[in-house]
């Protein structure tokens, strides 16, 4: 099954692009095509990144993830590169349950 | 620049644009290491997460395949999730296409490459030739590089035990962050984010994991096409 959702997820990824790159670009004026293609990336990147931090299951809390979180925050408006982004978030939860463990 | 014949490129011209596309093509490459550890984390094999990589081959789609697979969602909210962030690759195949002027085999081998940064280092160019050498040169140093340190980040996030010691639960919160982050320059983009956020986080208690990305895609499709031009009088200007 997860085979299965990878190979047609990455396949489908693939036939995206190539739509794009074979379409008639006229399509691209279309108001609506780009309001919505400007919208979605944001609004799921903005639910994954809630999800991830202060979703365990179906429960909601908050816990070490967010503390990651506002660090990631802190570098971010510091201009830090990506890959330091994501470390920064992970040394910061990593250290509160070395502190405090089952956090 | 604008006037370049867009069959010849001055050489200077060349490796100026050679060299920024590879170094924003070696800091993208070298994150994969960061996909490769969470992806295993998550609970895929080695062989599953460079599949990921090879194939899917675009970074939100697969932190998002990955992060909704770490938190126990069914592999279809992954995969439809994954192909609802992927569409904005089609947007940027529609800006390119002109510029880059592909045909037959050579379209079908470099639609792959068409991600956030190949286009980023393309679109801005005043020529095609310049357009396809920034494309090129960005496209195929990230995916040379993605592979090889989504391999190496697989193998050392198999050997480290227990993810949530290193923190690599948060660090997907923190990629998805860093992703979205050059958005929210724009206004509208903040609010449709803070929407977004609220909702998926409103129906978390009540779905399965995974449920709540994909309700929170369809509010945006909703507000784009319910809210009319009027908003687009307070766009920012678009590059």
């Amino acid at each position: 099954m997860t085979w299965l959702a990878i190979l047609g997820a990455g396949v489908g990824c693939y036939l995206l692009k190539l739509a794009g790159v074979s379409l008639p670009s006229r399509v691209l004026e279309h108001p609506l095509v780009e309001r919505v293609a400007d919208l979605i990336p944001v609004a799921l990147l903005a639910a994954l990144v809630a999800v991830q931090v202060f979703a365990d299951g179906t429960q909601l809390t908050v816990d070490a993830r967010a503390a990651g979180l506002a660090a990631a925050v802190v570098a971010l408006l510091l201009r830090a590169p990506f890959l330091v982004v994501v470390l920064v978030a992970a040394a910061t939860a990593a250290l509160l349950r070395l502190l405090f463990p089952g956090w | 620049m604008a006037d370049a014949p867009t069959s010849d490129l001055a050489p200077a011209e060349r490796r100026s644009i050679i060299r920024d596309s590879l170094g924003v093509g070696i800091a993208t490459g070298l994150y994969g290491v960061s996909f490769g550890a969470v992806s295993v984390a998550a609970g895929l094999s080695v062989l599953e997460t460079c599949a990921l990589s090879l194939v899917m081959f675009t970074g939100a789609s697969q932190f998002a395949f990955v992060g909704v697979a770490a938190s126990g969602g069914a592999p279809l909210s992954g995969a439809l999730t994954a192909l609802m962030l992927g569409t904005r690759n089609t947007l940027y195949g529609l800006k390119l296409a002109p510029l880059l002027g592909l045909h037959g085999w050579r379209r079908v081998a470099a639609a792959q490459l068409v991600i956030d940064e190949s286009t980023a280092m393309s679109v801005t160019r005043g020529s095609g030739a310049a357009a396809r050498v920034g494309f090129l040169t960005t496209g195929l140093t990230v995916f040379a590089l993605w592979n090889l340190f989504t391999l190496v980040g697989a193998i050392a996030g198999n050997l480290i035990g227990d993810p949530k010691t290193y923190g690599l639960d948060a660090a997907v919160g923190g990629a998805f962050l860093a992703l979205l982050w050059p958005r929210l320059a724009d206004p509208r983009n903040r609010v449709i984010a803070v929407c977004a956020a609220a909702v998926a986080l409103g129906v978390v208690p009540i779905t399965a994991a995974g449920v709540p990305v994909l309700v929170a895609g369809g509010v945006a499709l909703l507000a784009g096409v319910l809210t009319p031009t009027a908003s687009d009088e307070t766009e920012l200007p678009r590059r």
